[in-house]
């Protein structure tokens, strides 16, 4: 636990509701400096949604996002700036798919941060190093393996130098000889000391970086807690049943 | 007089009509290209007002014949003070015309280019307008180009009924020499070689060019 870092993310009151449907009711939680949070629940619970409202792709109804100890909720165009420093990451990757590995990561740089070119590529190099793919920087996303083009994806986000990343299922649209790789870059991530919200069911990767795990149902924030408290002894029977079913479906990387 | 030597006395008059069908046909593409993205930009990503002004010009230019369209901007607008010449009438008419079925070419590559795409653009700081002209409109460039290959086809065969509002062009060029000499089979004949040459010519450059900037993975979705 990372009591003595400050607060990085604080997500307050959030609501959010598709037609009469409610998507997320109240949720709140924060996350300081260096914290990796990740989120589980059964699909169509609102964990997508509620990374959207956190970088504002989605707008949430009411409540508030503070990121750094700014409200960054209707934001209005300033939006641009402040998507800068959350980084994020998708299921399906989400590759410019007309843009080599090198620049898919080099554009935001470009034409976002307007950084020179000779700079923006430097940068992107050394971010593609990072997640090891430096030798396939000249390459098509349409001529990377998913794993390869998850990880190009998660240097694009880390090239803007975020202060938070967000992962959205990062290794469920992968087969499963590919998960290791991007599971791999992200623990790297998580121990060099990057703050993440990662909704995942890759419960190994969860026991071995993250510090709170939070269990969204219905839109509501049933149970949250350490892994070693969740695993262990879950305060609500709907965790424990959960955490076996999904245990039982994804034991194997669960393990790793 | 044999059909070749016919051919060789008729060429010189039928080039020169050639060469107007080739810079209208030109002129006509290049003005359908701009507003024809500008049409499929607005229609997808105007205001409300601006999408249904797109979507209604796009409606009536490809829901009227465009004879009638060349008609009306010929000989149509001189009693409201509009005095066009036939080859500017003919330019405007023919791209007016194609920028709505130009538009409707780009919109569906514009379409087949991933929202996820989009939304990944937004998520590192672009505003709207940077991920259209960052990743929209290069991939839609791409995408469209065997599509659009079929419209500068057309135009350039539908340029011939710029010869009704007197466009010194190739068709009227023909029409011409045959009323003086009667061979029109022939003349109409040696007609039909040289579009389907151009057209030849027009389709080799546009594959070349389809092949120039092909990237792997990216094409019109089946």
């Amino acid at each position: 636990m990372l009591i003595d870092q400050p607060v990085i993310l604080r997500v307050e009151n959030i609501h959010k509701n598709y037609g009469k449907e409610k998507v997320l009711e109240d949720i709140s939680f924060e996350v300081k400096r260096g914290e990796t949070k990740v989120i589980i629940g059964p699909s169509g619970t609102g964990k997508s949604t509620l990374l959207r409202c956190i970088n504002q792709l989605t707008t949430p109804d009411s409540g508030t996002v503070w990121l750094d100890g700014i409200d960054i909720t209707n934001s209005g165009s300033d939006i641009n700036q402040v998507r800068q420093s959350i980084g994020m990451v998708f299921q399906d990757f989400n590759l410019f798919s007309h843009l080599s590995a090198l620049d898919n990561v080099r554009l935001g740089l470009l034409k976002v941060k307007k950084m020179d070119k000779r700079k923006a590529s430097q940068e992107a190099m050394t971010q593609l190093v990072r997640v090891g793919l430096e030798d396939k920087a000249a390459s098509y996303p349409a001529e990377l393996s998913g794993g390869q083009q998850q990880r190009v994806s998660i240097a694009r986000a880390l090239a803007m130098g975020p202060k938070l990343m967000l992962f959205d299922e990062p290794t469920s649209a992968l087969d499963p000889e590919l998960i290791g790789e991007v599971l791999a870059v992200m623990k790297d991530l998580a121990k060099s000391g990057m703050t993440m919200v990662v909704v995942s069911h890759e419960l190994g990767f969860a026991r071995s970086v993250c510090d709170e795990i939070i269990f969204i149902e219905k839109g509501v924030i049933v149970e949250q807690g350490s892994p070693a408290v969740l695993f262990g002894n879950p305060r609500h029977q709907r965790t424990r049943e959960f955490l076996s079913k999904i245990n039982e479906l994804y034991g194997e990387t669960g393990k790793k | 007089m044999s059909f070749l030597n016919l051919s060789y006395e008729i060429m010189p008059g039928l080039l020169k009509g050639a060469v107007v069908t080739l810079e209208l046909t030109v002129c006509s593409i290049s003005l359908g290209f701009i507003l024809g993205v500008a049409l499929a930009l607005g229609r997808l990503y105007g205001k409300r007002p601006v999408s249904l002004f797109c979507t209604g010009y796009i409606e009536f230019f490809r829901g009227t014949p465009l004879l009638v369209q060349l008609l009306i901007l010929y000989y149509g607008l001189p009693p409201y003070g509009i005095r066009l010449s036939s080859f500017v009438a003919g330019i405007l008419g023919l791209g007016l015309n194609s920028a709505a079925y130009q538009a409707e070419y780009f919109r569906g590559a514009i379409q087949s280019v991933s929202q996820g795409e989009i939304m990944a653009a937004r998520a590192i700081g672009m505003s709207r307008f940077k991920a259209i002209v960052n990743i929209i409109l290069p991939q839609m460039f791409r995408i469209v180009i065997p599509s659009w290959s079929n419209e500068l086809i057309y135009t350039l065969k539908y340029s011939s009924v710029a010869y009704m509002i007197g466009a010194p062009e190739l068709m009227a060029q023909a029409k011409f020499i045959a009323a003086e000499n009667f061979r029109y089979f022939e003349v109409f004949l040696v007609v039909a070689f040289i579009y389907l040459i151009a057209v030849v010519i027009l389709s080799r450059i546009l594959s070349v060019l389809e092949k120039r900037v092909r990237i792997p993975g990216l094409q019109m979705a089946q």
